[in-house]
């Protein structure tokens, strides 16, 4: 079993507004000093098999087909120590 | 014509594009998005709503549902496609349409009679306006900004693939106040308002939807 995680972040150029909101919250509670917050997703993938680059090809083209949308997302794919 | 309209899981519109359908002079024929059948319609229209309940991003699991299937590849042979809101969504997620519709910037839902203006009248669900006309009908969404990276707009912009464009202030941070647009055939449009809202003057704002679906009737130029 491998298990991969999937980073999904809006590329830079992307205006993402859940990370403004996220920033405009912080310092409401008191928490200073952060000038910028970005909003992704992480996916955990559980995959069948030893980990090889074939199965990393696999995730890799998972991410680019439904975890992400190349058009306004950047993705990393990891292999994770179990 | 035999206007297919499909629907989804979670969507809200279906009912109102297929009245709008009929109220054009045209018969309506659902489809089911389980299904691998178009069920021989002459076009096809993806209704607004939360398929899938927006899950991952707005369209893209729609995507892949057995119809789209058949929806993309009867879209590459010509046949008329008009993705309204979620529906845009969906085909931008296909890749039927450039580009992407992200969270408005000012992150609030948005629910109002918006004025429009037809930049592109040479389309398969547009021909019934005359050129530039202006309309209103409604606009409701909380992820409608249209985005796409630079030379995609430049090409948008040089082809005249930008079927209507907000008036009266940007209601969503949609890149060159972008509502809708085209593929190069002219044949799939999105759009992020509701054309299908405004089309009796008993309720919405009035019945300028309507040439969206009327505008099928009308047939291709030159053909």
């Amino acid at each position: 079993m491998a298990r991969v995680v999937v980073d999904v972040m809006p590329k830079p150029e992307i205006l993402d507004p859940q990370g403004k909101a996220v920033l405009g919250a912080l310092p409401r509670l008191g928490f200073s000093g952060v000038t910028d917050v970005r909003q992704g997703k992480r996916f955990e993938l559980e995959i069948d098999g030893e980990p090889s680059e074939e199965l990393m090809e696999q995730a890799r083209r998972m991410a680019e087909t439904l975890l992400s949308n190349p058009v306004i997302e950047d993705f990393h794919v990891t292999l994770v120590d179990t | 014509m035999r206007v297919g309209v499909v629907t989804f899981p979670g969507s809200l519109d279906d009912v109102d594009a297929a009245r709008a359908v009929r109220l054009a002079g045209h018969e309506s024929v659902a489809l089911w998005h389980g299904d691998h059948d178009l069920r021989g319609v002459d076009a096809v229209i993806l209704p607004g709503g939360f398929s899938y309940g927006d899950y991952l991003r707005c369209g893209a699991i729609s995507r892949f549902a057995p119809v789209m299937t058949e929806v993309v590849a009867a879209a590459h042979g010509g046949l008329p496609v008009l993705g309204i809101c979620n529906g845009f969504q969906i085909l931008c997620e296909s890749h039927l349409l450039p580009g992407a519709l992200i969270r408005n910037d000012h992150r609030k839902f948005v629910c109002r009679d918006q004025r429009l203006r037809l930049d592109n009248t040479d389309t398969d669900w547009t021909r019934a306006y005359s050129p530039g006309a202006e309309i209103t009908v409604v606009l409701k969404n909380g992820e409608g900004a249209y985005v796409a990276d630079t030379e995609t707009l430049d090409r948008l912009e040089g082809e005249g693939r930008v079927v209507a464009r907000y008036l009266d202030g940007n209601p969503n941070g949609s890149l060159h106040d972008i509502a809708g647009i085209a593929n190069d055939a002219g044949n799939v449009v999105g759009l992020m308002p509701h054309p299908e809202h405004a089309v009796e003057d008993l309720c919405g704002p009035g019945v300028d939807g309507l040439g969206f679906f009327t505008s099928l009737l009308q047939g291709r130029v030159g053909c």
